[in-house]
């Protein structure tokens, strides 16, 4: 005698607190075991690609800071990357210093709302507690350099927009010396901690080859035992003048995913250090005239300083015909744009290459046979934001 | 890194008839090929020995309707053991039907979705070729470069209906798109006047 099987579909979100945001996830469930899940984005599908179409370079720019907003200015970095490698332009090296350090910081920023999150969702407060503050911290060297904590729009095509304020490399320098304590407090609240392992350890086990199939990157790659990192394997910026390590998992499981990015947070903090100690002086932006707006004193001076700041901030500048994509690791994964210029000052395509939409993508795979309270485990260590996953 | 030079090589020999032309842009390997042979090249390029491209990254289209065939479709493939990238591209027209990945790359399920969504491609052989991101009930296609930026529909809650309702876009001044092209560059009529003068 057979039984007919009933399911029950479920809506998960797209308003519940552990939906990190507005997912809408259809589950199928019989019993409490997921049998498919089906995630519905766009939620916060805000046309950005469309939107750079129809404007500069340089307007182009603060879009990114939306994308990924827990991290905002890794973003940025892939768009003016792509754009100095189509102009040919050459940073100046205090200028790849700066960003490299706000970079870590920002991988830092990202790692903290994650792992704290995670533990959230299964069940423990106090990891976010203590990890906000330090995100607060952060976010005030965001506020310092650019001006605002969290949409910096900082880089910039050729450099940064402003050199750092007095005092604020000695700030981050203190508070490098401060954080390893603590990540060691967090850890003691979580990687021994029996609830944290019950709910983690062996939960969305991603195989090696899955993890390729799926189009993984970052973390969800590193924690399956796949030694790949952008910064390193192919280097960009001044990446490969700093030594750091590239931390591995073993399982593929979501606690090693939440190990990695422990570990990938002692690393920031030694590649800030790095960049504090060998940071040179010198200019912060490209010298050229053409790209780089000319410094506020010379405008009332110089009428080819007014020419120029007038041109770049109507017209903006012209970017000669080619086609490049171009990958930094964000804190997520890899984070791709890939730009099409025609030769005039807009781009005519920009398509960005989100980690988070794979990741996610994979939600059925990795949930299938899980039970429905693994269901924000999982979520919390995929580390979805849909700032950039809906674009 | 492997040499790309020998890379696109050993590509070009292999797969001879099917590749139509190949550079080295920017570290990538370019490759445009002809729509129906898009299974074959990348099921070489995943399998072979050589090339290992196991990982897609992504796959866009660009529109260029001016263009006979309006869409270019581009895909993006890693290999992680050879530290190379390959872009492969090919034109179709906006009847055509391109031919979906998701039977060598699951993860090509929801990036060929999304082309479908922002583009209107089809793709043959695909699962589940829904909407995406866009809204449900949306029409038209938003990449498209004859969609207008601000969209057709807007949506508000209605205090008097006390639902969510969709109209029709006001606003309340239109986008303005300026053209910043230099005028000390001429004008059009000196432009042309001095094409005769050179002439």
């Amino acid at each position: 005698m057979s039984k007919e099987k009933k399911t029950l579909n479920l809506n998960f979100g797209p308003q519940h607190p552990a939906a990190h945001g507005v997912l809408r996830l259809i589950l199928e469930l019989d019993g409490e075991v997921v049998e498919h899940a089906d995630p519905h984005i766009g939620l916060l599908h805000r046309g950005t690609e469309k939107l750079i179409e129809n404007k500069t370079y340089l307007q182009a720019l603060p879009y990114f800071d939306r994308l990924d907003y827990v991290a905002p200015m890794n973003q940025e970095h892939a768009f003016a990357l792509a754009v100095e490698k189509i102009l040919n332009i050459e940073v100046p090296i205090r200028a790849q210093f700066i960003r490299v350090m706000f970079c870590e910081i920002g991988r830092i920023l990202s790692h903290i709302l994650n792992i704290t999150t995670q533990a959230l969702d299964v069940g423990a407060l106090t990891p976010s507690l203590w990890g906000f503050e330090e995100r607060e911290t952060l976010m005030t060297f965001y506020e310092r350099v650019s001006g605002s904590r969290l949409h910096a729009n900082y880089f910039r095509t050729g450099g940064v927009h402003q050199d750092l304020p007095r005092g604020l490399a000695d700030d981050i320098g203190k508070f490098c010396q401060n954080f390893p304590k603590v990540i060691n407090d967090l850890e003691t609240l979580l990687t021994d901690n029996r609830i944290f392992k019950q709910r983690n350890v062996d939960i969305g086990i991603v195989s090696k080859q899955d993890a390729l199939d799926y189009s993984f990157s970052g973390v969800m790659l590193r924690g399956s035992g796949i030694p790949w990192d952008l910064r390193k394997s192919q280097t960009y910026e001044c990446y490969d003048q700093i030594d750091f390590k590239i931390p591995v998992g073993k399982n593929g499981d979501c606690y090693d995913r939440y190990l990695c990015r422990i570990e990938e947070m002692k690393e920031s903090v030694k590649i800030i250090n790095q960049c504090l100690d060998k940071m040179p002086t010198g200019p912060i932006k490209s010298l050229d005239g053409k790209i780089s707006p000319p410094p506020k004193n010379d405008i009332k001076e110089s009428m080819e300083a007014l020419i120029h700041h007038f041109k770049l901030f109507t017209e903006g500048y012209r970017v000669k015909k080619d086609e490049i994509y171009v990958a930094v690791e964000a804190p997520k994964g890899e984070f791709g744009v890939y730009l099409i210029s025609d030769g005039s000052s807009k781009p005519y395509k920009c398509k960005i290459r989100a980690p988070g939409f794979s990741h996610l993508q994979a939600m059925d795979y990795l949930i299938k046979g899980h039970m429905l309270a693994d269901v924000p485990a999982v979520l919390g260590s995929m580390d979805v934001v849909f700032g950039e996953i809906d674009r | 890194m492997k040499n790309l030079f020998d890379l696109e090589k050993k590509i070009n020999s292999e797969l001879a008839t099917k590749v139509k032309s190949s550079k080295i842009n920017h570290e990538h390997i370019c490759i445009n090929i002809e729509n129906e042979n898009l299974l074959d090249v990348v099921l070489f390029l995943k399998n072979n020995n050589e090339t290992k491209f196991k990982q897609l990254i992504d796959i866009t289209a660009v529109d260029y309707p001016e263009n006979e065939r309006r869409f270019k479709l581009v895909y993006l493939l890693l290999s992680h053991e050879f530290n190379s990238r390959i872009l492969i591209d090919f034109f179709i027209n906006e009847n055509e039907v391109a031919t979906s990945l998701t039977s060598i790359f699951p993860s090509s399920n929801w990036m060929e979705r999304e082309v479908f969504d922002m583009y209107g491609i089809k793709f043959k052989d695909h699962p589940d070729l829904r909407r995406i991101l866009t809204d449900y009930g949306f029409t038209g296609h938003p990449l498209r470069k004859d969609f207008p930026l601000t969209g057709h529909n807007e949506v508000r809650y209605s205090e008097d209906k006390k639902k969510v309702i969709y109209e029709p876009v006001k606003l309340e001044q239109n986008y303005r798109n300026f053209d910043y092209e230099s005028p000390w560059q001429g004008t059009d009529y000196i432009k042309s006047q001095n094409k005769k003068n050179n002439e």
